[in-house]
């Protein structure tokens, strides 16, 4: 049953994602705006699917890769849906919902696998754990999705060849400031995410940090973050620099989703989850 | 047979000197409008006449006859003699008249392509036809298929969609850069005619404060109040590269007068917030390494230039998408037009039946004898409701759709079949009477 909203919700991104390319090739404002609405369609499937599984399984339906990236897809389509409220920038969804669904097609092309859920898995805190980070993780693709819009904005300018980009990308101040604010935010929900993380790690191991990988590296990029805001609020960095930076910062970020958890041992990792036993 | 024609002049065929003398002025309209009306074959007529063009539209029975008055008419009104002006009109008649009016409406057939004025022009002269009631079906509904059509082309292709003068694409790229101009401060160094209009389209643009810095002083103070300024002296530039965010540069001085050092140095006071150079002078008036610096953006009247080259021939481009969209839409109105052409024959058909259902009751009820006034009605309903149930089909046959091809040699036959032509009319009433 769960698993036939999953399918519906990646037919109906499918759609929407279409009809975004759609409408930022031809500049079809109808279209965007019903992409837009095909898209909170298949929004909600994906929260149903998210809904059932995870009172089917009794705990967050993140602890294989192919679960967490359905998961990290439906938190970044959440964020776009929070930030189109403040910035109307309905361009933005011609990136954001192509490459969300992108990651639902690599999810589904992963074979399920059965896990035996620990007791440890259930309670509150697991799921607040994984539900900020993901959050967080799904907003600083926005960030980052913002950072390569004001790229290439930006060469348009600068260069003076204004090409097919120049009219169908926003305003590099409105670019800039999505990134500032999802920056913000992202970062504030990475911390929330660390500190859950820690309490979830004292309960079932014993201690608050273990030095395993992914804390490490969820570590680093929270500096790297950290860095930028402070560039950011207290050097005056903007623009360019800021975005190059956010960028850099995303890919230390998905190397901590995905190399972490299939490059390094340690109890993060999807394999050592969907044993039974703790390690 | 109704027949549209439209004669004028417009920018390709007249020189302006003889394009004024035809204009119509708002004082004169009604009057011409007046005239245009009581030309006997005219039977719709509008007047479009702008600063490209002086247009007058108008259907008629009587093409030939019409069109003569109407071109008469031209040579009095713009005391242009007949062999003067017959070399400069355009007469259209049919297709390449309703063509004519589209491309028109939707700005094909202007100076500048995609220009956006016509189109509220073209309204003008139609509210003002309307007002004299010399409007009817057939120009009621061009005319809403010409703005219909011109919105269409507008929102669908990119017809008006870039700048093509300097101080839109000016303030088209300071839209991208600051997001919205409100609350940005202007200052202008040089106070050329070019800068002053540039000026003017930022203050459209509802910026907050225009400074103005100029080597003659009074010239200065002159810009800076008609917008409501202050003037700034040339050594304070520096300081105001803090403040300002778009600086228009004309002054005529053979050196730079904004350095790379000088922005670099404003860029840390201002924290990085975009700086927006328009250099209009030649030679330039800022150093070409500004642009290199973050966040800083110069535009030099040359890069301007290329802007509206390439947005002119992408307007062109696009108008071939527009072309085809008006053929499209001229075919859909001719297939309109011809519907019009069973009107004639279907009302010659009803006419006939009432004609011979009035002349046999007349026959009947005086054979019949005294009836009470329900028997009398109810027979000569009996009347009505026969000829028009005999005539219902053979009315939906040739208004249906499915026979448009066709639809000349079915009226062809309609006409022959009943005998409807006029000059049978003559033995109709012989044989009745």
């Amino acid at each position: 049953m769960d698993i036939l909203f999953f399918k519906l919700s990646l037919i109906v991104y499918l759609i929407a994602s279409a009809g975004f390319l759609f409408f930022i090739i031809k500049k079809n404002k109808k279209v965007g705006y019903w992409s837009h609405k095909i898209m909170l369609l298949g929004f909600a499937l994906n929260s149903i699917y998210l809904t059932l599984s995870y009172y089917q399984l009794g705990a967050v339906p993140a602890l294989t890769f192919k679960t967490s990236l359905s998961f990290l897809s439906w938190t970044i389509i959440a964020a776009y849906i929070i930030f189109q409220v403040k910035f109307k920038l309905m361009v933005l969804g011609s990136f954001v919902v192509p490459f969300s669904t992108f990651l639902m097609i690599i999810s589904s092309t992963i074979p399920i696998s059965t896990i035996t859920v620990r007791p440890i898995f259930k309670g509150l805190w697991l799921p607040l754990h994984v539900g900020t980070s993901l959050l967080g993780d799904g907003i600083f693709a926005i960030a980052f999705i913002a950072a390569l819009m004001y790229l290439i904005q930006e060469r348009q300018i600068k260069s003076k060849r204004l090409g097919a980009f120049y009219t169908r990308l926003p305003s590099l101040n409105s670019l800039d400031s999505l990134n500032y604010h999802a920056i913000n935010y992202g970062f504030l929900l990475l911390t929330i995410g660390m500190i859950t993380g820690s309490i979830v790690a004292q309960g079932s191991h014993g201690s608050y940090w273990r030095w395993d990988p992914k804390e490490v590296w969820s570590l680093i990029t929270w500096l790297c973050y950290a860095a930028l805001l402070h560039q950011r609020m207290a050097a005056g960095w903007r623009g360019r620099r800021s975005a190059l930076m956010s960028i850099g910062c995303f890919l230390i970020l998905i190397f901590t989703f995905v190399g972490v958890n299939f490059l390094m041992e340690g109890y993060h990792s999807f394999e050592s989850l969907e044993r039974s036993q703790l390690p | 047979m109704i027949k549209i024609v439209n004669i004028g002049m417009n920018h390709e065929t007249a020189p302006v000197e003889l394009r004024e003398l035809a204009a119509v002025g708002k004082h004169s309209i009604d009057e011409v409008m007046g005239v245009i009306r009581t030309i006997e074959d005219i039977k719709e007529s509008m007047v479009l006449s702008t600063c490209n063009r002086v247009e007058i539209l108008f259907t008629t029975d009587n093409e030939k006859g019409a069109t003569e008055s109407v071109i008469d008419f031209l040579c009095r009104y713009s005391q242009i003699s007949r062999e003067k002006l017959l070399p400069i009109l355009y007469i259209y008649n049919d297709q390449e008249a309703i063509r004519h009016i589209f491309r028109v409406g939707a700005s094909l057939d202007s100076l500048i392509i995609g220009e956006p004025q016509i189109i509220g022009q073209v309204k003008e002269a139609y509210r003002i036809a309307l007002d004299h009631k010399s409007s009817s079906v057939i120009l009621n509904k061009l005319m809403h298929r010409t703005f219909s059509l011109a919105k269409k082309i507008r929102t669908e292709t990119e017809i008006s969609g870039s700048a093509v003068s300097i101080s839109f694409a000016a303030v088209e790229l300071g839209k991208k850069i600051f997001g919205d101009l409100k609350g940005k401060k202007v200052l202008l160094i040089g106070a050329g005619e070019m800068a002053e209009l540039a000026a003017t389209y930022l203050v459209h643009n509802r910026v907050d404060k225009i400074k103005v810095a100029n080597r003659t002083f009074r010239r200065a103070v002159e810009v800076a109040d008609q917008f409501h300024g202050e003037t700034i002296s040339f050594e304070e530039i520096g300081d105001q590269l803090l403040h300002i965010d778009i600086v228009i540069t004309s002054t005529s001085s053979p050196e730079p007068i904004i350095s790379s050092d000088q922005v670099k140095k404003a860029m840390k006071g201002r924290k990085n917030r975009p700086l927006f150079f328009i250099d209009i002078a030649v030679p330039r008036n800022v150093e070409p390494g500004v642009n290199e610096i973050e966040n800083a953006f110069v535009y030099t009247i040359d890069d301007l230039k290329g802007i509206i080259e390439s947005n002119l021939s992408k307007r062109k481009d696009e108008a071939v998408k527009a072309e085809r969209m008006v053929d499209e839409e001229v075919i859909k109105f001719s297939e309109w037009l011809k519907t019009l052409d069973v009107v004639p024959t279907i009302v010659a058909l009803k006419e006939k039946c009432k004609k011979i259902r009035q002349i046999e009751l007349k026959k009947s009820l005086s054979n019949l004898g005294n009836l009470t006034p329900e028997q009398r009605k109810s027979v000569e309903n009996l009347a009505v409701s026969i000829t028009k149930k005999v005539l219902n089909d053979p009315i939906i046959f040739l208004k249906s759709k499915e026979n448009r091809s066709s639809r000349n040699l079915y009226l062809d036959i309609t006409q022959k079949l009943f005998n409807l032509d006029s000059n049978n009319e003559n033995t109709n009433k012989k044989s009745y009477k």
